[in-house]
Formats: structure tokens, sequence, C-alpha cells
């Protein structure tokens, strides 16, 4: 484990520009790169990479390792995960960080067992132990009701998925220098059992969740698919984004991308209005960054009013309409 | 006709209220809460529900592993009444204090001795300690296929396809077999077992396999193969302080918190 050093990132990326989640992580990343006096490194692996090694240093990287290749056009688990093997096999890098998305949380387990390694996934918090210069992660467990702080034993790389929006991007530097190492992908297409037949886009209209300033969220209480209608009116009219908890997704009322929570999206806007939610730690993993919470609910004893700044104990049908015509009226005057 | 094999965990209830959870600093252990039902882990039914839905359109065989002590019968059962074929339980204290990789180690090496298996399927994550590591690790260790977080299954000329979901939408996925499936709560709602079904299941056999009978090695099960250290569980301090904002009626509430919110420069 003593040879392990250096911090490496996997890097996101979509239409030319670095995911916000990998400039996140390259902040964060570069913290514990510098408390540990050590090396900050991002994997670029895809298909025509072009100018992105040079945004990552940008943002905080010293090396970037860049594997271009046809076949890590898509995301898949069996082009990935020999990838990332051979880059941290040659590298051996002391801490490893993804992001909890769809790539992390699938080739995050892989690999660290490939690595006879560990794994803390959906990070909220890492830090280096001051005294063992260990990696320390804190991640929620039981749907977010409680904290587990785990650590590594000898095993190296310390691989963490971290959540989106629990670490601070730096400000871009162009002026930073950093190295270009270019890899060979060594896949052949034999390699790879999966095949990307289709992708299709669900994306909601108007302005998107996780960069929303303001977000209207319903819950079960919401109760029908029109229901949400009334939320999109008011998001319409505050500029914002239109959410829901879990069930009514499940429930087929809005599109899954539309949820907020532990296995939907995360958000931090400045407001957001809970809408006959219980406000479930299920749900609150998704929003516990935003920064003021309205909450609707008719239960006074709904988890919700604990969360929030503002409440009123009602059924939404009476409240909603009232507050969109009096906040309307607020704007326009 | 595909075999199939579907991990299950029983866990305590997630949707119980927030305030009966409780932690043993000292053990890093959860008190388990009185009253708190035992349940199969919902995307672990998820996970059953759509090896159902193969069944359903092409039959096949449905076993069920479940690693875990203390079974409640009855819970772990409901696979069984939901239509599965076969439950096995995996139950032996070398399986105790693991970390994802051990357990996942012990469910491939089970599944390995069932034999037979086109299909895995698991849960996207128990919903006690939402690692999500277990399904993908059970492929890693039986080198095969995995695709994670499924809200679609199906097979159609011979091939399987998933619908994975991802963040701003879905990607179809071909996969070939055997292959691991992880489930995500998309799928949508599990049956519910029909009288017949938990009859049937309640004759069911029941065998429970420990680690000789996987053949595992030891060294890699339970705390001996943790990886992972859990150096700390607590939960986090919440400070309410939520102003309730009333009205005459709810129409006033509503015209006093938007003023409310002007006040404080919200909009």
């Amino acid at each position: 484990m003593a040879e392990n050093k250096g911090v490496m990132v996997l890097g996101e990326f979509s239409e030319g520009k670095l995911a916000a989640i990998t400039k996140e992580l390259l902040g964060g990343a570069r913290k514990a790169a510098d408390a540990l006096g050590e090396e900050l490194s991002i994997v670029l692996a895809g298909s025509g990479i072009g100018n992105l090694a040079n945004e990552a240093i940008a943002f905080g990287a010293d090396k970037v390792y860049v594997v271009d290749d046809p076949l890590l056009a898509d995301y898949q688990t069996d082009s990935y995960l020999p990838v990332m093997e051979k880059i941290v096999k040659q590298a051996k890098p002391n801490i490893l960080l993804m992001g909890q998305t769809a790539i992390g949380r699938d080739l995050a387990p892989r690999l660290a067992f490939r690595l006879d390694t560990a794994v803390a996934m959906d990070s909220l918090e890492l830090n280096i132990d001051s005294a063992t210069k260990a990696l320390l992660a804190t991640r929620p467990v039981y749907g977010g009701n409680a904290r587990a702080v785990y650590t590594w034993g000898e095993t190296r790389p310390q691989i963490a998925t971290v959540r989106a929006k629990a670490m601070e991007p730096r400000e871009r530097d162009d002026s930073r220098k950093g190295e270009i190492v270019k890899i060979d992908s060594g896949l052949t297409p034999s390699m790879i059992r999966t095949n990307v037949v289709k992708k299709v886009r669900e994306e909601v209209a108007g302005v998107k969740l996780e960069d929303a300033e303001v977000v209207v969220c319903g819950g079960r209480g919401l109760g029908s698919a029109e229901a949400f209608k009334e939320l999109e009116a008011l998001a319409k009219l505050l500029s914002g984004a239109v959410g829901a908890s879990r069930p009514p997704c499940d429930s087929g009322w809005i599109s899954s991308s539309a949820q907020i929570g532990l296995t939907g999206k995360i958000v931090s806007p400045n407001l957001y209005f809970a809408i006959a939610l219980s406000g479930s730690s299920q749900h609150m993993a998704g929003c516990s960054g935003a920064k003021n919470i309205v909450a609707i609910n008719k239960d006074p004893e709904a988890n919700i009013f604990k969360e929030a700044r503002f409440g009123v104990v009602g059924d939404y049908k009476k409240v909603l309409p009232a507050l969109a015509q009096k906040l309307k009226e607020l704007l326009s005057g | 006709m595909p075999n199939m094999v579907v991990c299950v965990k029983q866990i305590a209830d997630p949707e119980a209220p927030v305030g009966s959870f409780k932690v043993d600093e000292a053990a890093k252990k959860v008190i388990p809460a009185a009253g708190v039902a035992q349940v199969v882990s919902p995307f672990d039914e998820q996970a059953v529900e759509a090896a159902l839905r193969i069944k359903d359109a092409h039959g096949g065989k449905i076993t069920v592993l479940s690693l875990g002590k203390d079974f409640v019968m009855d819970v772990i059962r409901k696979p069984l009444a939901m239509g599965a074929d076969e439950l096995i339980l995996l139950q032996d204290s070398a399986f105790e204090n693991g970390d994802s990789r051990s357990t996942a180690y012990a469910l491939a090496m089970a599944i390995k001795k069932i034999g037979q298996y086109d299909l895995i399927f698991c849960g996207r994550q128990a919903a006690d300690w939402d690692a999500g590591q277990v399904g993908s690790g059970i492929a890693e260790f039986l080198g095969i296929a995995s695709v994670s977080v499924a809200k679609k299954v199906e097979i159609a000329d011979s091939k399987v396809r998933v619908e994975r979901v991802v963040t701003d939408g879905y990607e179809v996925i071909e996969v070939s077999t055997p292959a691991l499936i992880t489930v995500s709560n998309e799928l949508g709602e599990p049956r519910y077992p029909k009288l017949k079904g938990i009859m049937t299941a309640a004759r069911k056999q029941v065998p429970t396999w420990t680690a000789q009978d996987i053949g595992a090695d030891p060294s890699k099960l339970g705390a001996a193969g943790a990886r992972a250290k859990l150096l700390k569980l607590f939960v986090p301090v919440k400070v309410s302080k939520c102003e309730i904002i009333e009205g005459e009626n709810l129409e006033d509430a509503a015209f006093k918190l938007a003023l409310k919110l002007r006040e404080v420069k919200l909009i």
C-alpha cells in the first residue's frame, strides 16, 4: 500500500464539456491531494475527447489520462471496467473518486472487488485523517436516517463515489499547467457483452431540475397526475422546475426523471416547495441541500415540518391556488 | 425457458416512522425498534417481480436466495407466495459481520452451487445500508455481464433487453446471458401474493445452506472477507425551526405565506 500515491478522479462529460459532478469531484479531490501532498489526476475515457483535458487541468487536475476509443463512446460496464483496471494498476492511486451517477454506481463496486479493495458509495463528505492520512468517507445509510463513516484497511486504492453537490468546484483557471498522458484502451469488441440499442431522453420541459433555483415538489398526497399541472403553473410563475417524491413517479403521475431523493435526483435550490409530501428520509436525501423549504401538508405531524423553514398545515387544494394568486400579484406589482 | 435466480434481503421496514430509528453508537449497530416489522427489502421485491414477469411471458424457473439470520419465515417466503419456485436460505455465523464484498462472494458461491442460471436479479440496493454493491459484486465474482438500475427487463427474439435508468431518461441495452441485472423502483409495484400462492409457499421445503455447503473459502466470508471498515455510525442531529403560518382560513394562510416569502426576499 505504501507505493500507492495520488488522488484520481474518473471524469464524466457530455457535449464536449465536463459534467458538473466532475468539476465538483476535482474541487474536493484537490483539497484531499493538497492535504496529502500528492498529485491529482483525472481519467477521461470516451470517444472524441478533444479539448476536455485542458478543461480538467483548469479545474484542478495535475495529470490527465486520456483514453480515446470508439468502443468507449457509450458507457458500458464491460468497456470501462477493464480500462479503469488497467489505469489503476499502472498509476497506483491512493484514492479514486467517482460521481454517484449512473456510471459510478455501476462501475465502482465491480472495480473495487476486482482490485480486492472496498468502495464507499454515495459519500457526502470526505476527510483525510490527520494522524493516519487515511481517507474517511461519510455516507448516508438507512434511507438517510443515519450516517456511517468508513475507512479502508490495508487495501488501496480507497475508492469512493460522491453525491452530486456534496463538493464545491474550484474557479476555472486556464493558466494552470498539467500533463496529458494518452493510454491505449486495450479493448476489442469481443470483450463487450452488452450493446446500447437506444438512448431515450425524458427531460422535463423548462428549467433543469438540478440547476433550478426554485423547485416545486409534489408527493403522494397530490393523488393524481392532474394535480401536477397546478405545480407546473406555480413553477412556471417562479421560473422553477417541478419535482416529485418517489410515490408519484412509481404511480406514473409524472416521469421518473422528476424524482428527487435517494434513488432520484439531488437538488439544492434556494427555495423548495414541498407539497403534500411527508418528508421521508429517502426523499430528504435528495433535497437536504435546499436552502429554504416551504412545506404544505395537512398532517401537522409530517416529518417535512421538521425540515422546513415555513409551513402551512392544510389541504394543498385550498392553499396552492391562493398562494399562486398572491405570488403572481407580488411578482407583477 | 430461462433459469433465474433472485437475491433478496430481509430487513426492518424502511417505511417505519423516522422517530423510531435509533442507533447504538458504541456497537455501531441499529437498535431494532419495537413494533417495526421485518420485510423483504422493497427493491428486492421488485427484483422478484422482474423475474416473475419474465416467467409469465416465457416460463422458466425462479430460485430465490437470501443470506441473513433471524429469518421470519412468513416474511422471507413472500417471494414464493408471489410465484417463485424455490427458496434457499444462506445462514451461518461465518457469513456475519461482513461487508458488501463478502456478502456478494457468498451469494456468488451459492449461485455456482445452483449451477444453471441465465438471469440473476437483485434489487438496486438494500433499503437498510443502501450500498448498492452486492448485485454488481456477484456479477464480478461470477465473471458475467451486468446491467444496473433496470426499470424493465424483457426477452425478445431470444435476446435480453434491459431499460437502464440514467439521469435524463433511460437506455435500452441488449445483454448476452448469463447476466446479472439490478432492478430499480421504476419497474413498478410488485404483485401481491394471492391466497393460493401463500398456501403453496407455506408447504414448500426451504433448505438452509452453510458456508461449507457452498464450498466457500472462509477467509473471504463475513468479517474476514470484509474490506470496508465501519468507523462510526450516528444519527445526524436536526434542529427544527419551522415557522407555521396561520390565518383565518387556509386561503388567508396562503396569502400570508406569500407575503412572508416576499418579506424574506425569497421571491
